[in-house]
């Protein structure tokens, strides 16, 4: 098991307002809008460099994705940012009709996605948002898993025309990928070559996953693990090529199973190599209130839970 | 030939338009698409600057954006006739592979369209993106909507008439079809609007008067809209409407909001609007 290290826990959100603020200072089109939440998207340092270039909208979630739809028709690319909640569900039909439908450069920035949003409870904790995105057609979406990452992948989106749904969160993580690693939108990144099952796991369960796979390791299990940030479009390559040298799969998300990450490996499989498969994610229920780590366990996230269904899809394999 | 007698011809041959692409596909909305005619011909034929060969950025141009999009056949119609497309394309109106979808859309390509619009509420919001752009980009061009009444309705037309007043965003023109109709009956039985003026002047918005049926009166009122534009405050025209304007058996009444009319009633109904196409490139398609 290749050996991973870092040296901070940051949260993805704050690589999301790094990169937001480089996408700036690179390209004078890139524009702002927020929908009262700052600080908590960690948007401060971009409003601070270009206000002329940031738009307060207030508490208005469906007039900001107008907004930025709009904002398009000139050349702009606006960055939406609120919670996921509200950057999804709340604003759905807005986004299929002004952004997807309408073919819109726009750049939908969520953060305080899934459980780890903690004590907040389920009213804020979505679990359904990249089910609902990756069904819009021409809609990109991405979920990076550290710092680095989701910085990357905001430089990354500024520069990709067309609709990007960026999923990203609050706690703080382990921030292990290089930072000078080159994000490249719909490519998988292979963390560990193994031979005995392929682990794929995206966002705040790809730490947990090479945890899993040290764990796996300890037990004489040769863990293939894959991160795979960009959900739409699916690195269908990358997973085919796994699952024919491993033949199982678990997948690992911070989201339903229903319309997640693994419903995406699902599908590609029964279609091109029918293979067994077990979902790390929410067993379609609401999340509550608790402490990120809480939740976590609670909800089967969590390095053990992807031990467990590893030892489960081996059985079956 | 004066401006209002080449806009009345040309209303009456975008009216013909009408009536015609819904009876050829017994569907669509000829009520909201005759009561804004006139609205439409001043708009594109006479008060904005824009460009026919079309470029979705639209930069130095006045742009415009429907937003109650179910009035799609009065848009292809004036867009048709002010040169996006052909006009003989206006026959593939809401029929399978067409650029002319039932809503408007930006997705198959139709010159003219820079928004996709059918679900209500939504335009404002783009309209007032776009014009925030042109500030941006040190664009001293104008852009204009049009929104339904009964659209008022819906709860994000508010947030965005907060924002633009909050913003000081005076570069946009929205107008509102008063014609107190809607699907189920007129505005006062399904949910009634009360004082629209009292509403758009509470939410910060400099608030104009039109009669939308008489070509003259409305070319004014958009002309001196335009003279408010700049001074700190979004402009909106409370335009007053008769629904199926220009067909004596559609006014007056909820009920060709969107119903095509049969043969005998298309004939009844280009009986009443003569052809004109005696006037330049007009005629039917």
């Amino acid at each position: 098991m290749k050996k991973y290290t870092y040296t901070e826990k940051k949260d993805t959100r704050s690589g999301f307002g790094a990169g937001l603020l480089e996408a700036g200072q690179k390209n004078p089109n890139v524009v702002a809008l927020c929908a009262d939440l700052i600080g908590s998207l960690k948007m401060d340092a971009f409003k601070k460099e270009f206000p002329e270039r940031f738009f307060q909208v207030g508490i208005a979630e469906a007039n900001m994705i107008g907004l930025a739809a709009g904002m398009t028709i000139g050349g702009k690319i606006p960055f939406t940012g609120t919670f996921a909640n509200f950057s999804t569900g709340r604003v759905y039909d807005q986004i299929r009709q002004s952004v997807a439908y309408s073919d819109k450069n726009v750049k939908i920035c969520a953060s305080h996605a899934g459980l780890t949003l903690g004590e907040d409870g389920a009213t804020h904790q979505i679990l359904e948002d990249i089910g609902m995105m990756k069904m819009l057609p021409g809609m990109t979406v991405i979920n990076p898993c550290d710092f680095n990452q989701t910085k990357a992948a905001t430089l990354a989106i500024a520069d990709h025309h067309g609709p990007v749904y960026l999923r990203f969160g609050r706690p703080t993580v382990p921030n292990f990928t290089p930072a000078d690693q080159k994000f490249e939108i719909g490519k998988a990144v292979m963390l560990n070559e193994g031979k005995d099952v392929t682990i794929i796991a995206t966002g705040h369960l790809v730490w947990p996953a090479i945890e899993a796979g040290e764990m796996l390791a300890e037990m004489g299990i040769d863990a293939e693990i894959i991160n795979i940030h960009t959900i739409k479009p699916l690195d269908a390559e990358a997973v085919l090529t796994s699952v024919a040298k491993t033949r199982c799969v678990v997948t690992c998300e911070e989201h339903n199973r229903l319309g997640g990450l693994g419903d995406s490996v699902a599908q590609l499989l029964s279609q091109q190599m029918p293979t067994a498969q077990e979902f790390v994610a929410v067993n379609d229920s609401f999340g509550e209130s608790g402490t990120p780590d809480q939740l976590m366990a609670k909800y089967g996230l969590n390095k053990e839970s992807i031990v467990t269904a590893v030892q489960k899809v081996l059985a079956r394999k | 030939m004066p401006t209002t007698e080449k806009l009345k011809k040309i209303a009456t041959q975008v009216r013909r338009d009408i009536v015609r692409m819904v009876h050829a596909v017994n569907s669509g909305h000829p009520g909201g698409s005759l009561g804004c005619t006139d609205y439409l011909v001043a708009l594109y034929f006479e008060v904005m600057k824009h460009n026919p060969d079309f470029s979705m950025d639209g930069k130095n141009e006045d742009l415009f954006f429907l937003s109650n999009g179910h009035i799609s056949p009065v848009f292809y119609s004036v867009l048709a006739r002010s040169g996006y497309f052909p006009v003989k394309e206006l026959a593939t109106f809401r029929k399978l592979n067409s650029r002319l979808q039932g809503h408007p859309t930006t997705h198959e390509g139709l010159p003219g369209v820079r928004m996709a619009s059918g679900s209500l509420g939504q335009g404002l919001s783009v309209a007032l993106g776009a014009a925030l752009t042109k500030k941006l980009n040190g664009d001293d061009s104008l852009v204009y909507s049009l929104h339904g009444d009964g659209e008022l309705q819906e709860g994000q037309i508010w947030e965005a008439a907060m924002y633009a007043a909050h913003n000081k965003v005076d570069n946009i023109i929205s107008t509102i079809d008063v014609n107190g109709q809607q699907i189920d009956g007129s505005t006062d039985q399904v949910l009634s609007l009360g004082n629209l003026r009292a509403k758009w002047e509470a939410f910060g918005w400099e608030v104009l008067d039109a009669y939308g049926n008489n070509i003259d009166e409305i070319v004014k009122t958009l002309q001196y809209a335009k003279t408010q534009t700049g001074k700190g405050k979004p402009v909106v025209i409370l335009m007053k409407t008769e629904m199926g304007a220009g067909v004596d058996f559609m006014m007056g009444s909820h009920k060709w909001h969107g119903v095509a009319p049969n043969d005998e009633q298309l004939a009844t109904a280009l009986a009443q609007l003569e052809e004109t196409s005696g006037y330049n490139y007009l005629g039917d398609y």
